[in-house]
């Protein structure tokens, strides 16, 4: 039988139904209907999961359910108030950080998580930070820029 | 011939998917274009004889159903709203943005108002496949044409209504004006209540390059916003009401047939549907996590052959070509054994290049739907209508009972040309009676897609003291016949491909084969140029005529700074070519640490003319994506195989180019040809990156570097390229 859980994800409360080793992915992505988070590999080594928990880059693929339940939870699609896109996302768009873009929210959360903890972050720790998110199509220089540029345009933290 | 003509090679097949049999076979009617925008204005082509129409547009078929089978490829609605058809597919190279830069251009409307219908089956004009860099320098053309059309029937409908000279009524954003009267209409004026199509005429007069004002600007991404909030829905990301998860039992090694199952602990579970169909073995379930545990519960018994292992590869290709004259046409020119037996010397080298994985961060995903014998299937392809067929062929129906819808994917690069997971999908949806979606997990996406062809490459070559090259002998083993032809000047030639049945299923990869003949021939250029002790540069530019080619290689020399004094330890590498009607060439600088013999690629620059140029940021965007991706190619990415199984088949064992891989300096130089056709720009760029580091290396070390990837030969060396 599955386990009761109540998630907070991007400030709701959502009630779930799930064995407690289910990995965070796809209680968000099949029973919450969250799918700006993907699938990229299922053993944390390409980033496209990346989900914040208090704050903190997480890969889903590897959180089972039963780890983040008194938690908060922010996914892309959390990010924005309303209209008014994070910075991060801002500064993604303005760069034009992507092309196909399945990379593109586990590199927004990622880099998120590295300003909340480094309001400016040097080149060398956006490239170690960032070492674990694969963009297959290439565009890491762009991101970079990106990330400089939301580091510049001032912080938005997120918990 | 002009040297022109015999430069302008055709388009390769996409030969090895294409030819493959379909891996499973399973025991519409009148397009509604006006039920599905409203009324407005349709620009249609009835017309099959130019050269789009062959690989978009109508199929073959015969002239008499013409017009019952009208593509219209543009719409113009009583709400303002300007809808583009197209069979071609956004995948990341950025052409929903270009192609909507071409329609706004035409039309003289702002891009906002342009939307772009991609790649479904049931409302585009067939379309072969986005590949072989051919959106630009085809459907972008179409586009135009079309729009052109399009303006001028508004323009028409405007000089009736008022009574004017149609050639004294402009265009200008959205509206047809009358400078004599400055009266003006906008298009959704001019077109409410109609309901009319409109055929394109044979030619229209098009805006010319140096004219642009919406193409041949930097333009983001249209639909930026949903990628950047997690709202676009990729083919993986698609939901259907009462949906199930499908999920295949694979065989145990490539090739192995299934000899029995015990299905009953699967069945048992609730909600859990098994089909066993030949081969194939597959279960649906409610959850993603109830569809893996009904497989692992499956036990199954596979009969498999033993097969060669990566360790024997290189070997088996050199000695097993298949005699096959349709594939196997080569190229000869002059007298290469009368060249031969009268030069001093002849140099010689054999290059090696492994299989390598595409690696998609998106997998193979599709969701099928079945309603009253149709058969809906949404799904990450190039080849929208190649898998309409594909679905057809293996449920033995008529193409018009199969719709194929593709949503924005998260990327390709040749190898999602092929319908595995539709046809998943559509099977177990079929039994279930309910949608099923099946997506790869990443290991099946490293297992059972395909993989960029793995080759052996034998070079031979002579050269007078002067420094002219007066014979070259070519011979490609497996990998392909793109980009087999040199484009230097050499009037003894003999070029052949030799196709082998591969070990491992292969297919298209990003500019195909055009990468490795290209690291074949242009180390080899070097390899010459150190027997002389010529400048490579120099070297190159002795032996090439084709004035476009000279320019990318001058200019991005001088750019790079080829003739500055370089210090110690510092290598400079050049690389390039011609493909895909594409001209590049890529500079690379690397240093030597001699102490610790850590090599480090500092900085890179391709420079690269396709053209006049759409839209140079995707262009930088693409030059860049395609060096940082061809890294992988040319240093550390190779499949390892064995008996049927692929060894490395996870991220954590199979390398790809990650943020510390980028040299600190990444650059381009985009030669704007407004005199020219635009063309593509998704392929060529990556051919340069894997020869101008090896050649730079080469410079520095004097290791011939033969293999792709290089990593391995330089590890055996005492190098780390770092």
């Amino acid at each position: 039988m599955p386990t009761k859980y109540s998630l907070k994800i991007n400030g709701q409360s959502f009630s779930v139904g799930a064995d407690p080793e289910t990995r965070l992915l796809w209680v968000l992505r099949e029973q919450l209907d969250l799918t700006g988070t993907k699938y990229g590999c299922g053993e944390g080594q390409c980033g496209a999961c990346t989900v914040l928990i208090d704050g903190r880059a997480q890969r889903s693929c590897m959180t089972p359910v039963s780890a983040v339940f008194s938690k908060s939870i922010t996914t892309i699609e959390g990010l924005a108030k309303g209209d008014q896109l994070h910075p991060v996302q801002q500064a993604f768009l303005d760069e034009g950080a992507m092309q196909c873009a399945y990379c593109t929210s586990g590199m927004i959360m990622s880099a998120v998580s590295l300003l909340n903890n480094r309001e400016k972050p040097s080149e060398a720790e956006i490239l170690q930070f960032m070492q674990g998110n694969i963009c297959r199509c290439g565009t890491y220089p762009r991101i970079v820029a990106a990330i400089r540029k939301a580091s510049a345009a001032g912080r938005e933290l997120v918990r | 011939m002009t040297r022109k003509a015999e430069f302008v090679v055709g388009l390769e097949p996409e030969r090895y998917e294409l030819h493959s049999p379909l891996s499973v076979i399973f025991e519409s009617d009148r397009r509604d274009f006006f039920k599905f925008l409203g009324t407005g204005i349709f620009i249609a082509c009835a017309s099959s004889k130019t050269a789009a129409f062959q690989e978009s547009g109508r199929r073959g078929g015969s002239e008499e159903n013409l017009p019952r089978e009208i593509d219209a490829w543009l719409h113009i609605g009583e709400n303002g709203e300007i809808t583009a058809l197209t069979g071609k597919v956004e995948v990341g190279q950025n052409i929903r943005t270009s192609l909507s830069q071409a329609v706004a251009e035409e039309l003289c409307v702002p891009i906002e108002s342009v939307r772009l219908v991609m790649g479904d089956t049931q409302l585009v004009p067939f379309d072969m496949g986005t590949f072989g860099s051919r959106t630009t320098p085809v459907m972008n053309l179409q586009l135009r044409r079309v729009s052109a059309a399009a303006r001028d029937e508004l323009i028409g409908i405007a000089a009736k209504h008022w009574n004017a000279d149609p050639g004294q009524l402009t265009a200008t954003n959205g509206k047809i004006i009358d400078p004599k009267t400055n009266r003006s209409a906008s298009y959704s004026e001019l077109v409410r209540g109609k309901q009319m199509t409109q055929l394109l005429p044979a030619e229209d007069p098009l805006i010319p390059a140096a004219q642009w004002k919406i193409a041949g600007q930097a333009v983001s991404k249209v639909d930026g916003r949903d990628f950047v909030t997690g709202k676009h829905r990729y083919p993986s990301d698609c939901t259907l009401p009462n949906m199930l998860y499908g999920k295949v039992v694979r065989p145990i090694s490539f090739g192995a047939t299934l000899t029995s199952a015990d299905t009953r602990a699967a069945e048992q579970m609730l909600g859990v549907t098994v089909v066993r169909d030949g081969d194939f073995l597959a279960v649906a379930a409610p959850t993603s996590a109830l569809a893996e545990k009904a497989a692992t519960a499956i036990k199954a018994e596979w009969k498999s052959q033993p097969q060669i292992s990566n360790k024997e590869l290189f070997e088996f290709l050199k000695k097993n070509p298949t005699p096959d004259e349709e594939r196997n046409s080569g190229h000869e020119t002059g007298n290469i054994e009368k060249a031969f037996t009268e030069s001093a010397e002849r140099l010689n080298s054999t290059f090696n290049i492994a299989y390598i994985a595409h690696a998609p961060l998106e997998p193979r995903a599709a969701l099928a739907q079945w309603n009253d014998g149709q058969l809906t299937v949404w799904t990450g392809t190039q080849r929208p209508f190649g898998v309409r067929s594909e679905l057809a062929t293996a449920f033995h129906l008529p193409e018009e009972k199969v719709r194929v819808l593709m949503p924005d994917m998260g990327s390709g690069y040749g190898g999602k040309h092929t319908a595995e997971t539709a046809l998943e999908a559509a099977r177990l949806a079929r039994a279930a009676k309910r949608p099923v979606k099946v997506v790869w997990t990443r290991e099946e996406e490293f297992t059972w897609a395909y993989f960029r062809p793995a080759g052996v490459i034998d070079v031979t070559s002579s050269v007078s003291p002067d420094g002219k090259i007066n014979a070259w002998e070519f011979h490609n083993y497996n990998s392909g016949g793109a980009g087999i032809r040199t484009y230097y000047d050499i009037p003894n030639q003999r070029i052949q491909f030799h196709p082998v049945n591969s070990p491992l299923r292969q297919g298209s990869y990003r500019a195909l084969a055009a990468t490795a003949n290209h690291f074949a021939r242009e180390v080899h250029m070097d390899e010459i140029a150190a027997s002389l002790k010529m400048d490579p540069l120099e070297f190159r530019l002795k032996n090439l005529k084709e004035e476009r080619l000279r320019a990318v290689f001058e200019q991005g020399g001088k750019q790079f700074g080829w003739d500055k004094p370089r210090p110690a330890n510092r290598g400079f590498g050049v690389g390039g070519g011609y493909e895909k009607l594409g001209y590049m060439a890529t500079f690379a600088e690397v240093t030597l640490k001699p102490e610790t013999r850590e090599l480090r690629i500092e900085r890179v620059l391709t420079a690269f003319d396709c053209g006049a140029i759409v839209n140079p940021d995707g262009l930088r965007n693409q030059l860049i994506g395609a060096n940082v991706m061809g890294l992988g190619g040319a240093i550390f990415e190779a499949i390892e195989f064995e008996n049927g199984r692929i060894v490395n088949n996870v991220f954590s064992k199979y390398r790809v180019p990650r943020f510390r891989d980028v040299p600190a300096g990444m650059d381009v130089l985009l030669i704007d040809r407004k005199d020219q056709p635009s063309v593509g720009a998704g392929e060529a760029p990556i051919l340069g990156i894997a020869p101008a580091i090896a050649n730079a290396i080469f410079a520095l070390t004097q290791i011939p570097l033969h293999s792709l990837p290089m990593g391995p030969t330089l590890a055996s060396r005492g190098y780390k390229l770092v």
